[in-house]
């Protein structure tokens, strides 16, 4: 009974999702259509942030690389013969590339795939190394890559990047993905491969000890992540139409990984959260880094002066709410009714009882 | 006593970690159906005993279970073959619930229908655990943290349990308690492996005990001859 409740629930949240994804699609400009799909990509590099290390702790700094990966297969895949003739002037691409053009939805699934292929590569000798030695593994391979788009011109036009792709991404691909990736996810670690995880992530001598495979699931984890980075990294350059591997510098790992702090380590509902704050957040500050004028007093543009904004923001969440904001705590129907319930009861019964008392009764019921 | 009851042999058995020699070639056994107790002060080698047959250090000699060598076979296999552990310090997932922590164990099981029976099982041993199961493991007392410890080891169906010290820092009365649920536990057919500081309880409980002293066994016997040996009162015992 309650388990299709729930299910009719979110049935009906996605069908208002949707009508609001078209409402925003037809209606808002195309800027605000781009911030939007933003969010989604950077929520799909949150929570599988969050599964790599939020839930089975190892610390991992390769997002960049992953994500450029995915970015240089949907750019290669969807650029028209003609276009990638124009891109690859000074040297011509690589022969078996030069008349793919593919549609969306293969170019997203063999980006994913390449990308948790890598990744599965790398993590092999790079899991048996642990916490800081695994994140200085990474780390190394995310600017490998990036070594790798700056030098191999003929297959990634090197430092001169990619123009033209076609915008392909657009609400219902950019949020469609970002709700495949939280579910597949969630399913993932409320399943006995997640419960292993997260023992894992709690204790790895005593999960050995238990008979978890460490490597596994370890692994499988990686794999998982790397694959909805890929896509997330396709999207992106069938979003923003031009990439150069200066996009994928480590910077945008740090901002991966500040997001998912704030948002809450083990809380999907928090990487969402978050992430779609963070990147309106960082539209609405876009002014700061112009020329201000305020009366007689002008104050010179600095370029960066978001990202030091963030970085603050970042340490007073780190002082101040420890756990980011969701915590370990996961957004559900059971939680928004007894919420809504127990404040409806509160109101009614604070003069009695109090309100602790209200919300336990609830909880129990 | 024939070949076939041997269920865990140990022939000189040592351990390293980087130069230092943790054990230096201890041999013992363990048959079917037997609470073997191992007993020695801080840093014999016990816990590091247990750690190498779990699989989850290195080590030199022979170790085989039930006629199979253990060499070379990762711990999870070695879980799989039926050898569950409770870990020293307990090993309990701070941030999984008391169920979760428990289910973690019946994870390489196919008998699902078992596996609600032995859920029963474990909370009519720990009524405790069951008042507490959506609580997660970290926030429960140390005694409640031992039981879940305990009880996990059951959910596995290990047809032979390594304890690592399970009665550390619990009050006397859950002293009593685990060991009965030991003794409980090993009439039921399963074979213990148990390692104590608590020499006396152990030992009354024992079938056979080996005494470990800086990596090497010095003493071994029966449960009882070993409480009335001299030096094991003086040493162990508390004179
Ligand atoms: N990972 C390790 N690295 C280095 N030395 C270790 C390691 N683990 C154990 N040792 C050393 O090996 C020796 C035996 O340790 P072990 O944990 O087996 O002792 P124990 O008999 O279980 O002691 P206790 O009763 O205090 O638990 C100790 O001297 C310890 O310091
Ligand atoms: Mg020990």
């Amino acid at each position: 009974m309650k388990i299709k409740r729930n299910t009719l629930l979110t049935l009906a949240a996605l069908a208002v999702f949707y009508g609001l994804l078209a409402l925003a699609e037809n209606t808002l400009n195309t800027y605000w259509v781009r911030i939007l799909n933003l969010c989604a990509v950077y929520t799909i590099f949150a929570v599988t942030f969050n599964l790599i290390f939020g839930y089975t702790g190892q610390f991992s700094l390769g997002h960049a690389g992953f994500a450029a990966i995915g970015a240089y297969v949907g750019a290669l895949l969807t650029l028209s013969p003609a276009q990638k003739q124009a891109n690859f002037f000074l040297q011509p691409i690589l022969p078996f590339l030069a008349n793919v053009e593919m549609p969306f939805l293969p170019t997203l699934i063999i980006a994913g795939l390449l990308a948790a292929l890598i990744g599965s590569l790398v993590a092999w000798p790079a899991l048996r190394l642990r916490g800081d030695y695994l994140a200085i593994a990474t780390l190394g391979f995310s600017e490998i890559i990036r070594i790798f788009l700056v030098n191999w011109q003929p297959l990634t036009n090197g430092a001169m990047g990619l123009k033209g792709i076609p915008e392909y991404t657009n609400l219902y691909w950019s949020w469609g993905a970002a709700i495949v990736t939280i579910f597949i996810v969630k399913r993932l670690i409320d399943s006995s491969y997640g419960r292993a995880m997260k023992a894992i992530r709690d204790d790895e001598v005593a999960a050995e000890a238990l008979g978890v495979n460490l490597f596994k699931h370890k692994i499988m984890a990686f794999a998982v992540s790397a694959f909805f980075i890929g896509v997330a990294g396709a999207l992106f350059s069938n979003l923003i139409s031009t990439i150069d591997p200066k996009v994928f510098l480590f910077t945008l790992t740090y901002q991966i990984v500040g997001i998912t702090v704030m948002g809450g380590m083990g809380s999907l509902t928090g990487s969402a959260v978050a992430a779609s704050l963070y990147t309106i957040f960082l539209e609405l500050l876009r002014p700061i880094e112009s020329q201000i004028t305020i009366g007689s007093l002008m104050i010179p543009g600095r370029p960066g002066m978001r990202m030091v904004i963030f970085s603050l923001l970042l340490l007073f969440v780190i002082l101040f709410y420890r756990k980011g904001l969701f915590g370990q705590k996961e957004f559900s129907w059971d939680w928004l009714i007894g919420f809504l319930r127990g404040k409806n009861r509160k109101m009614k019964t604070s003069q009695t009882l109090g309100s602790t008392g209200a919300a336990d009764k609830e909880n129990k019921s | 006593m024939s070949q076939s009851d041997l269920v865990l042999e140990v022939k000189d058995l040592t351990i390293f970690y980087g130069n230092i020699k943790a054990v230096k070639g201890i041999s013992f056994t363990v048959r079917e159906g037997e609470i073997v107790t191992l007993i020695g002060a801080n840093g014999a080698g016990k816990s590091s005993t247990l750690r190498a047959i779990s699989g989850i250090v290195p080590w030199g000699g022979e170790i085989n279970y039930r006629g199979k060598s253990l060499r070379g076979i990762p711990a999870d296999r070695i879980v799989a073959m039926g050898v569950a552990q409770v870990p020293e310090g307990r090993g309990i997932f701070g941030n999984l619930t008391v169920l979760e922590n428990l289910k973690l164990a019946t994870w390489q099981r196919k008998d699902k229908a078992e596996v609600s029976k032995d859920f029963e099982r474990v909370f009519t041993i720990f009524p405790r655990l069951k008042e507490r199961i959506s609580q997660p493991g970290g926030t429960l007392s140390g005694g409640e943290q031992q039981m879940l410890a305990v009880g996990r080891a059951l959910m596995s169906r290990g047809s032979m349990v390594l304890l690592d010290e399970p009665s550390m820092g619990l009050a006397p009365v859950l002293v009593q308690e685990i060991f009965r649920v030991i003794t409980e536990v090993n009439a039921g057919g399963t074979t213990v492996l148990l390692v104590e500081q608590n020499a006396n309880m152990a030992l009354r409980h024992a079938h056979r005990g080996y005494v470990l002293e800086t990596g090497t066994i010095s003493m071994s016997g029966s449960g009882p001859d070993l409480l009335g040996e001299p030096r094991v009162k003086e040493a162990y015992l508390g004179g």
